[in-house]
C-alpha cells in the first residue's frame, strides 16, 4: 500500500514527506511506548503511535521505520516537525483512534510487522 | 587489544546530561549518521542505533551524567556507555523484562518498560554490564562486524 493511499483510507495529513507519497508499505507496528517499538518493530514498517515527540521520531529512525502515523489527533510541535524533516521520516497525522487506525489499514491489507513478541506465529506468514 | 589501538578506533564521544529529556535520543541519531557512508551494512547499523539509543535513555533517566563512545574496528563496532549515578544494585533483576524504577517523567518520554537492557542485550554480540551503588554504571556492547 502506497504512502498516499494510507493518507487517504485515514482522512490523513501529510506533515511532512510530500515527496515521499509513492512508498510502498506492507507492515505496521502500532505503540505508543518506544521502548516496545525499539524492542519488536522492524524496519520499513509504518509505525502508528499517539507519542508525538521528537523521541517517536529518533526511535523510528533507528529502525529504518518507513512512515509514522499520528493517531489521535495528538498536537505535534514544531521541533517534531523540524527533527522529522531533519531525519527524512514521512509524517502523517489523522483524527482517528489507533483501534480504528491500525483495523482499517488492516483491512486493507497491512500486516503486523511481528505477529507475537515470542515468534510463534511468524511461521504461518504465507506472503 | 592494546590501549593505543582503542583510541584509533575511537569515532565519537557524546557527552550526556542527566534528567535533559528534551534531546533525548539524539546521540544515536548522530551515532547513526556517523557510521552511514562506510559501508557496514544497514542490518547492523540498525542494531548500534538501537543499543546506543536505549544506552542513552538509560543515562538521562537514571544517572546524573554520562558518556558514550563508539569505537570502529576493522571486524566489529564498540558502544561503551559510562556514567556517574546511583549504579545497579542487583544486574540480574535490572536485566529482567519488565523490571523497571522509571518514574512519570520517563513513562511521558515513552520508555520505562523494563525492556532496554534486555534489548541491548539481544542486539549485542557480546555484552558486558558493571555497576557499583553510589558510583555508576558501565555499558560495553560489541557487535561484529561479519555477522
Ligand atoms: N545507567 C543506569 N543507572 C542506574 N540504573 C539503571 C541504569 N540503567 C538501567 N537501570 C535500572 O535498570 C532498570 C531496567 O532498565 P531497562 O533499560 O531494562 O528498562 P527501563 O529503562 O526501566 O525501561 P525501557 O528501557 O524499556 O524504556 C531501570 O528501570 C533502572 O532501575
Ligand atoms: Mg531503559
Amino acid at each position: 500500500m502506497k504512502l498516499s493511499e494510507i493518507r487517504d483510507l485515514l482522512n490523513a495529513r501529510v506533515i511532512v514527506g510530500e515527496d515521499k507519497l509513492d512508498v510502498e508499505i506492507t507492515t505496521a507496528f502500532g505503540a505508543d511506548l518506544m521502548s516496545d517499538v525499539l524492542s519488536f518493530a522492524r524496519s520499513g514498517c509504518l509505525l502508528i503511535t499517539g507519542l508525538s515527540n521528537p523521541q517517536a521520531v529518533r526511535t523510528a529512525y533507528a529502525l529504518d521505520i518507513a512512515a509514522i502515523l499520528v493517531c489521535r489527533g495528538k498536537s505535534l510541535t514544531d521541533k517534531f516537525i523540524e527533527i522529522a524533516r531533519e531525519l527524512g521520516i514521512p509524517i502523517l497525522w489523522t483524527r482517528f483512534i489507533m483501534f480504528e487506525s491500525c483495523g482499517r489499514l488492516f483491512q486493507e491489507g497491512l500486516t503486523g510487522c511481528i505477529r507475537k513478541t515470542d515468534g510463534t506465529e511468524e511461521k504461518t506468514i504465507v506472503r | 587489544m592494546s590501549g593505543d589501538d582503542l583510541i584509533e578506533s575511537l569515532e565519537g564521544i557524546y557527552h550526556i546530561q542527566g534528567r535533559d529529556f528534551v534531546d533525548a535520543g539524539i546521540v544515536s541519531s548522530e551515532v547513526k549518521k556517523s557510521l552511514q557512508g562506510k559501508g557496514i551494512p544497514e542490518s547492523i547499523i540498525r542494531r548500534i542505533a538501537v543499543i546506543t539509543f536505549e544506552a542513552e535513555i538509560n543515562i538521562i533517566s537514571y544517572a546524573q551524567q554520562g558518556t558514550i563512545q563508539l569505537f570502529i574496528e576493522p571486524d566489529a563496532v564498540i558502544i561503551e556507555a559510562n556514567d556517574m549515578g546511583p549504579g545497579i544494585a542487583d544486574i540480574d533483576l535490572a536485566l529482567q523484562e519488565g523490571y523497571s524504577t522509571a518514574d512519570d517523567s520517563i513513562r511521558e518520554l515513552g520508555f520505562g518498560a523494563g525492556m532496554g537492557l534486555c534489548n541491548i542485550k539481544k542486539f549485542s554480540d557480546i555484552f558486558e554490564l558493571t555497576s557499583e551503588v553510589g558510583q555508576g554504571t558501565h555499558l560495553k556492547s560489541i557487535v561484529k562486524l561479519n555477522g
